[in-house]
């Protein structure tokens, strides 16, 4: 089955501040244990989100205007630590298909684009004026032009960086490279050979 | 001749070909697969209905849900014997080789790749953990990937990425006395940062690496990821080649020469180029330890917790939120900040050397009392060989719990965890919010010396004036 080719990605955006936000935060170890991805978004930030007893903390994600937010924006060096690809998993199972940063940790970069969610790098200076529309309305509408490498949010049209690679696979559609990995076997088969270990 | 660096000639030597959007598809020679990441990339080979294709070059183990105090299955806890009986299943499904807990070979699969002899020079490694760089203390290009890339090597042995650049980082001239590769590597990711390695590979290198033995190569090399460089590796070298001679996946007598010959040829040539040179000063280096919440921010023994007011306006938020976090005063010294639990263990500093050298200093001392000390073997292997040497009972008799092998408190997904606020002392690798299993447990990264001389005195200590020189 052709893969969805990702030009536009729009939505409401949730503001989740802070600089290197790393993987153990955006999903507990204690939730990876599971043989299937599905139902982690509902852990997603979960010890962000909760005390422990259960109730609710002060967060934006428990905010109800953001209940159906679509994209985050947050600081720099986002999903730093593991290479969990649950951290994205339960990212993209809680509603969410684009993150803005100021820029990512590389694993999680790459996890993220292979499941079709791109990860643009936007300033500092940028991410504040972004932050400060959502909060004086939290429901304007956001729409990030992965061709053109534009957030447009209220007035305002942002530029944002996206590895040009990613960002073909995400237009072309070939953001999971499965099919194209299958289709070198012969060259894989005589590498495989030539190699001097198994 | 051109001249070229280890990591441009074995991304050479493993390249395919490029793929549409600009990257490499890269062959992967070997692959090392444990029970978190792994189920799910199966799943989707079965859900394509795609075989494994070389399941020869694939290695398995378990290691992060184990539980190191109760080894009769089903364990206690539902979720982990799923777990590890659908690893079994996997393995026995697609013919891979898996060092379960009943083979004596079980570990952290960090400590078992090397242990068989399956991690050699000019390698390209990949497996579903971040700590994946260990491996490169052999000269290989070891790399953490994420579930849907362990289904791509287990399908087509390959996998989409971009090239590295490369930063070669000196440690010259001599440690100080009790300072270890541990120091050593919080140094330099407090110096470069926690993200200021992303793009890159590191090429450890430097009087200090080249008189490293293989065990604190891999220390080093284990964290480069705590840095932010996925990659991180030492050229190969006698030691190496040493360290493996006669290692079950090791090569043979009759083809070692030609394999060491091979090996070498791997090696960063002199005179080769780099994208970054960094120098750092050995004698710089003290027992370091982190006081927050990434492993950059780190200081030395003697020094006092950063105060947020003196910082630079983008630093002054995540400094206020760690030492919010981890409950400290600005300006106060490290020293003598009371513990709670100590953890000698994991990926970073679960193998034989790093628990003969806590156990050469214990000679008399005892954990404080009250305080939670456990000592967690890399593997089974290591765990039989300090048993055979006594260092157990070393243990023990100190006051330490001596548990059997596996990931444990480092990231908690057994039972294995801290309880509130408690504050443990830990040879491990990440001092993230929550990370060793109570959102609000809190984590000072150090050296097992430095975690066993806590242990003894219940506040954080230098080492050095604990125990006398050797």
């Amino acid at each position: 089955m052709p893969l969805e080719k990702i030009h536009n990605v729009s939505g409401t955006i949730v503001h989740v501040p802070g600089d290197d936000i790393d993987t153990d935060r955006i999903i507990p170890a204690r939730f990876m244990k599971c043989v299937t991805f599905d139902g982690l978004g509902e852990f997603l930030f979960y010890d962000m989100k909760f005390h422990e007893n259960g109730d609710l903390k002060d967060h934006p994600l428990n905010e109800p205007q953001f209940k159906n937010s679509s994209i985050m924006l947050t600081g720099s060096n986002f999903g730093c630590g593991s290479s969990r690809e649950h951290a994205p998993q339960s990212l993209f199972r809680a509603g969410f298909r684009a993150i803005i940063a100021g820029n990512f940790a590389e694993i999680f970069f790459g996890n993220s684009i292979n499941l079709g969610m791109p990860c643009v790098s936007v300033t500092e200076e940028d991410r504040n004026l972004i932050a400060g529309l959502i909060t004086e309305n939290s429901e304007l509408n956001a729409s990030l032009d992965i061709l053109e490498s534009k957030i447009k949010v209220g007035d305002h049209s942002i530029s944002f960086d996206l590895r040009s690679g990613a960002r073909d696979s995400l237009l072309n559609g070939t953001w999971d490279p499965l099919d194209e990995l299958l289709q070198a076997r012969q060259t894989v088969e005589k590498l495989h050979q030539n190699l001097s270990y198994t | 001749m051109d001249k070229k660096n280890l990591f441009e000639k074995v991304w050479k030597a493993h390249s395919v070909g490029l793929l549409a959007n600009g990257q490499t598809q890269l062959f992967v020679g070997r692959h090392l697969i444990h029970e978190v990441t792994s189920p799910q990339a199966f799943g989707m080979l079965r859900e394509k209905n795609l075989p494994v294709r070389y399941p020869e070059r694939t290695f398995a183990t378990v290691d992060h849900i184990v539980p190191t105090n109760e080894v009769q299955e089903p364990y206690s806890d539902p979720l982990a014997d799923a777990m590890i009986k659908e690893l079994r299943r996997n393995c026995k499904d697609f013919g891979i080789t898996f060092f379960d807990t009943d083979t004596g070979k079980q570990g952290i699969v960090h400590v078992v790749g090397p242990e068989q002899g399956l991690t050699q020079p000019g390698m390209t490694i990949a497996c579903g953990d971040s700590h994946t760089s260990t491996h490169g203390a052999f000269g290989a290009i070891a790399f953490g990937i994420g579930t849907s890339q362990v289904r791509d090597l287990l399908a087509t042995q390959t996998m989409a990425l971009g090239k590295l650049k490369v930063r070669r980082i000196e440690v010259n001239g001599e440690l100080n006395s009790g300072i270890y590769a541990k120091d050593v590597i919080l140094h330099i990711i407090r110096k470069l940062g926690v993200n200021g390695g992303t793009g890159f590979a590191y090429e450890y290198a430097g009087d200090v690496f080249e008189s490293f033995s293989m065990e604190e190569r891999m220390t080093a090399c284990n964290m480069s990821i705590e840095g932010g460089a996925r990659v991180g590796y030492v050229n190969p070298d006698k030691k190496t080649f040493e360290y493996l001679k006669g290692r079950p996946y090791s090569p043979k007598e009759d083809q070692w020469d030609e394999s060491v010959a091979k090996w070498m040829s791997f090696a960063s040539d002199v005179g080769c180029a780099y994208d970054d040179v960094v120098k750092i000063n050995a004698s710089d280096i003290e027992p370091t330890i982190t006081w927050g919440i990434n492993p950059s921010q780190a200081i030395g023994i003697n020094d006092s917790i950063p105060d947020p007011q003196n910082a630079d306006s983008t630093d002054k938020a995540s400094l206020q939120e760690a030492i919010d976090y981890m409950k400290l005063s600005p300006g106060s010294s490290i020293k003598g900040t009371p513990i709670d639990v100590a953890f000698i263990g994991s990926c970073t500093n679960g193998r034989i050397s790093d628990l003969e050298e806590v156990a050469s200093q214990l000679n008399g001392h005892k954990v404080k009392d009250g305080l939670k000390a456990i000592v967690v073997p890399g593997s089974q292997i290591v765990s039989k060989i300090a048993e055979e040497k006594g260092i157990d009972k070393i243990f023990r008799n100190a006051g330490f719990e001596w548990r059997s092998a596996g990931c444990s408190m480092c990231l908690a997904m057994n039972p294995d965890k801290l309880i509130g606020d408690q504050l443990c002392a830990s040879s491990s690798n990440r001092n993230f919010k929550g990370r060793q299993g109570s959102p609000t447990g809190r984590t000072m990264l150090m050296s097992p010396t430095m975690v066993a001389a806590a242990a003894i005195t219940g506040v954080i200590t230098d080492s050095r004036e604990l125990f006398p020189k050797k």
